[in-house]
């Protein structure tokens, strides 16, 4: 708890040093006697927000990671569609570029969205590309809200990084809490994919935290890329070893087979996963009873009967013929969040006009707001969502559980 | 151990199956073909569309989906690798990469990313129950099915004109041109039979594992091959052999090393064997000639 | 002038596109530093030219095994995974110590990364070489798989003890309070403080294009060569075919290595599924379409087919479908004898030759 405290702290410190260096760059090019903590402005006649913004968006679009890449695309497309629909004088100009799920790609694409213009980036969509450009972004001073690449190490450091999506540090130790408080389970089976950031990420702290409050982790399996069909041995050892409880760190393609191969042998422990998970209804021909009684944390449901999430719902199927996942559901989010942002800002200062801000002005505006602890927003991934000056979000996981082929809220 | 066994076994016959493709083509055109994974995946979506949206009977989908991968193997052949038939084998091996990432691309535009959940199209068996442990039907499907491919293609090479042509053209091309033979056909009639059993690869290995996805044929391709290797590539029962072999040990690693370091264990163990036997278990040994 | 000629005059074919090699080099180099002094260089082209850089010598490092020795590596990216942990490993306890310039924690994370690859190139060449053909391409591929799957467990980190070593989780390195970790096993390595320049690249270019053409050109490479082009009949020579297809293998690894190197200390992070097969073929693409053996080709395709994806950007969903397609057309191409005559009949309508191939 302590060195999460310094941490928090340091970060803190670091980004407060951070913003002040960037802030003295500013007022020493623009020649103007504005302090280290004024921000810039450029208000409009009538007070409101207006412009064109460049938004890109970086993601895997094709290669094995494509699916997460494409749905945050098509999620933010339905954002951008609505938010250029409500007011004529503010207008997004979108772009999406493809990385290939690989760091270096996805710098390439990042450079290629400078050449564009971009003044904020929606991206990247997994983890280690984002560590990639949000170093990069960082120093070129851009500001990023990522939908979810969830690791910490993705806004460490980094003033002008935000997250959408629960870090994974906040996932495991959610997950083992809300395991050990609702008293689902004594003896706890862990599989994970060993060669991948977010799900090594989550069983790391889940393994800690679980440690903390004495769950027994009786069984810890991994699978990765290439022996990612087969998981007898992994099922069999937490069978074996009495596990009450498979908890499913991972994307919902393996969970899917987990669930079908548990199912074949007979083992039918409680399975808990985390936010991947979603999606695994879904799956076009996926028996639904397979994922009966499967627990999930999430902090979007589909089938969830407020205004913004049906709204969401209803287009998103229109437009691609399938139900949204959450990744979709942050891809949708990230655009209303900064759009929400500038709105704030525009509403506190007169008014202001995008056209007249570079990318490094918009980051100060944008860090300036989401790290206001009165802004928050309503997304469909979560109400009141608020942000921390490190760039995680602020927001109450969902405890789902699959019956009768839907989610019910627990 | 028991139940491991089989599940290596599971695993091991998929290995096996599709290595029995990457093992005839290599064994006549002498040519890795590292798109063969991807005509898999093909063949997959084949028998899922057909499946899935037409509603077809399981052995239709069957015939559909070979039917497919046949052809495409064929035009494959034909605009892509038929050019290349002098060239240096380096040559082809690279066109056979741009072949599949032509192949996955275009299924990421036809079907998207989103995987698709495969229906399991050998539960017309029975599992069979030995105690208290299961061998899913699809298990027994998999192997029987190798162990038939396995035998027809022994029998197809040695005993019908074509198998002879075939033989002979993996020989000694030139040779096999001068006695008359088509070598052209031949080849051609090698990559529409390696298509063909893709197919049933691809379904096979999908009612097994079954997400469907545009990067589902690659892994197990590449596993394959080294499958075809362990075994000997260019030996049909090698292939058998070596495709079994690998599903086992790999679960064996996992269970009793580590699951963590599985694959490098089975790679270790191709090296090992490679290094006792240099052209694999059943391998030709080749004299070499000055 | 006359000097220069008389000094062309004595040298062979081989070293004159020796020169060749070193004047493409320093024309990229001096085209890209005058566009950038104009500013008339992309973000998009600027991002890319480090990974250029490391991928031509990527390729010039296969190219020594694949054109050189004759053999197929399917798994170069090992090598260029190990010299790229080493030199994060090393460039990350170098700055830990309060070592802070770029330019030396790039040197020393290259030649330490050459020469962990070099060891490495010495252990798996001593099984593999054994072997021929394909079986050998299947090793090199099992053993590039090997170094993945090991790095994916690798855990290291630095403190004022020194540096850390664990293969099970961050904990069990037992750091002391204030140290760094430097690899965090599939995470790969995150927080590098980034050294690699554009400059630093082509002078190692230069460094490896100077080594491997000494080697070709020397007694050692004529014995490499003759044992790639008749194996038996070097060995009834008296070569020693092992220990020289050995020193093109250690070397390639070594250089391999180096080019890992200079790639990771350019990204502030890696991870090790970044080296998998995907990455040697990568490599092996670039060599066998710059034509096998030939160091200009290599160097070439290299750049072009790095930098190409990034033009397909336009095309958007079609971009990878349009690479694919280009990339078999360019093999078809290059390599069909139609083609190829096709070619002849055409330049030979331009040369001044009498007779030529146009009669049939």
């Amino acid at each position: 708890m302590k060195k999460k405290l310094l941490s928090v702290v340091l970060a803190g410190l670091m980004a407060m040093s951070l913003a002040a260096c960037g802030a003295q760059g500013n007022a020493g090019s623009e020649g103007s006697a504005s302090s280290a903590s004024e921000l810039p402005t450029a208000p409009t006649e009538d007070g409101s927000l207006k412009g064109t913004l460049k938004v890109g968006l970086i993601g895997p679009l094709t290669g094995a990671a494509a699916l997460y890449g494409n749905a945050v695309d098509n999620g933010a497309k339905i954002a951008v569609e609505e938010i250029n629909a409500e007011d004529s004088a503010f207008q997004i100009d979108y772009k999406a570029q493809d990385d290939e799920h690989d760091a270096e790609k996805s710098v390439n694409a990042y450079n290629q969205l400078k050449d564009w213009g971009v003044q904020v980036i929606v991206g990247t969509v997994t983890t280690t590309p984002c560590i990639a450009v949000s170093a990069e972004a960082n120093s070129d001073r851009i500001f990023m809200l990522t939908p979810s690449a969830s690791a910490a190490d993705v806004t460490a450091n980094k003033d002008q990084t935000y997250q959408l999506c629960f870090s994974d540090p906040n996932q495991g130790s959610a997950s083992a809490q809300y395991i050990s408080e609702n008293g689902l389970a004594t003896k706890v089976a862990i599989i994970y994919k060993n060669d991948d950031a977010y799900s090594t990420g989550i069983y790391q702290t889940f393994k800690t935290k679980a440690a903390e409050l004495g769950l027994e982790v009786v069984s810890e399996t991994t699978f990765m890329d290439g022996s990612d069909n087969d998981f007898t041995v992994q099922l069999t050892d937490a069978k074996d070893k009495g596990a009450d409880l498979v908890f499913l760190p991972m994307y919902y393609t393996p969970a899917s087979l987990i669930l079908s191969q548990a199912d074949a042998m007979g083992y039918a422990p409680t399975f808990f996963g985390v936010d991947g998970m979603d999606g695994i209804l879904g799956i076009e021909g996926f028996d639904t009873s397979l994922a009966e009684d499967v627990i999930l944390l999430t902090p979007f449901a589909a089938d969830a009967t407020d205004d913004l999430t049906v709204n969401f719902v209803t287009k998103f199927e229109a437009a691609y013929g399938e139900t949204p996942i959450q990744f979709a559901a942050d891809g949708y989010d990230c655009p209303k969040a900064i759009h929400a942002a500038l709105k704030y800002y525009a509403a506190n200062n007169g008014g202001l006009d995008v056209d007249k801000l570079s990318a490094s002005d918009l980051c100060q505006i944008l860090i300036s707001v989401l790290s206001d602890p009165a802004f928050s927003v309503d997304g469909v991934t979560g109400e009141k969502m608020q942000w921390s000056s490190n760039g995680e979000v602020n927001k109450a996981p969902k405890g789902m559980v699959i019956k009768n082929g839907v989610y019910v809220g627990l | 151990m028991l139940n491991y066994l089989i599940s290596g076994i599971s695993l091991g016959s998929v290995y096996a199956i599709i290595a029995l493709g990457y093992t005839m083509v290599y064994g006549i055109a002498k040519m890795l073909n590292f798109a063969h994974g991807d005509i898999i995946m093909v063949g997959g979506y084949a028998a899922f569309c057909a499946s899935s949206y037409l509603g077809w009977p399981v052995p239709l989908c069957v015939l559909f989906s070979m039917m497919v991968c046949t052809i495409l193997g064929i035009v494959i052949e034909k605009l892509a690798y038929k050019p290349l038939r002098n060239a240096t084998s380096l040559a082809v091996l690279i066109t056979a990469i741009g072949v599949s990432y032509f192949l996955q691309n275009i299924a990421l535009l036809i079907w998207t990313s989103n995987p698709k959940a495969f229906p399991n199209m050998a539960d017309f068996v029975p599992p069979i129950k030995l105690g208290d442990i299961t061998i899913p039907s699809v298990t027994v499907i998999t192997v029987a099915a190798s162990v038939i491919i396995m035998i027809a293609l022994t029998l197809f090479t040695g005993m019908t004109k074509m198998g002879k042509a075939m033989r002979a053209v993996s020989e000694d091309k030139g040779a096999a041109q001068l006695m008359g033979i088509n070598v052209n056909a031949t080849i051609s009639t090698t990559f529409a039979i390696g298509s063909g059993l893709a197919a049933i690869a691809g379904v096979l290995l999908c009612s097994a594992y079954p997400t469907l996805m545009p990067t589902t044929g690659s892994m197990p391709g590449i596993k394959a091959f080294t499958a075809a290797v362990l075994g000997g590539i260019g030996s049909i029962p090698g292939a058998m052999l070596g495709g079994i072999l690998l599903g086992v040990l790999e679960k064996f690693a996992q269970a009793y090393i580590s699951t963590q370091l599985s694959d490098a264990i089975v790679f270790a163990a191709l090296i090992v064997v490679l290094l006792v036997k240099p052209t694999g278990l059943l391998g030709k040994k080749i004299t070499e000639k000055v | 002038m006359g000097k220069k000629i008389n000094f062309l005059g004595k040298t062979n074919k081989n070293s004159l596109m020796g020169l060749i090699n070193f004047g493409i080099i320093i024309v990229f180099f001096a085209i890209i530093t005058i566009l950038k002094g104009a500013g008339g260089l992309t973000n998009a082209l600027e991002g890319q030219l480090i990974p250029i850089c490391a991928y031509i010598i990527m390729a010039l490092s296969l190219n020594l095994v694949v054109g050189i020795s004759g053999e197929l590596s399917l798994g170069h990216a090992g090598f260029m995974s190990v010299g790229a942990f080493t030199g994060v490993i090393v460039a990350g306890a170098m700055k830990y110590n309060g070592v802070n310039a770029n330019l030396p924690r790039l040197i020393v994370a290259i030649v330490v990364g050459a020469i962990l690859a070099a060891i490495a190139g010495i252990l798996i060449g001593i099984p593999v070489l054994r072997l021929r053909g394909d079986y050998l391409a299947i090793v090199t591929l099992a053993f590039g798989e090997i170094i993945k799957n090991v790095l994916n467990c690798l855990y290291v980190g630095v403190d004022a003890a020194g540096l850390h070593f664990s293969v099970t989780d961050e904990a069990h390195m037992d750091m002391a309070a204030g140290g760094t970790t430097l690899v965090r096993g599939p995470m790969g390595a995150v927080g590098i403080s980034k050294a690699s320049s554009f400059t630093a690249g082509i002078v190692l270019i230069l460094l490896v294009l100077f080594v491997i053409q000494n080697l070709v050109n020397s007694r050692t490479g004529r014995a490499i060569m003759a044992i790639r082009d008749n194996r038996i009949a070097a060995e009834a020579s008296g070569i020693n075919v092992t220990k020289y297809k050995m020193i093109a293998f250690v070397t390639s690894a070594a250089i391999a290595g180096a080019a890992g190197a200079l790639y990771a200390l350019n990204y502030s992070t890696i991870v090790p599924k970044k080296f998998d097969f995907n990455t040697s073929i990568l490599v092996l693409v670039f060599v066998v379409l710059g034509g096998i053996g030939n160091m200009t080709g290599s160097i070439i395709a290299a750049a072009v087919l790095t930098i190409l994806p990034e033009l397909f950007r336009q095309f958007q969903d079609y971009r990878m479908l349009v690479y694919a397609i280009v990339l078999i057309l360019v093999m078809i191409a290059t390599n069909s004898e139609k083609i190829r005559a096709l070619w002849k009949r055409f330049t030979g309508l331009f040369s001044s030759k009498k007779g030529g191939s146009v009669n049939e």
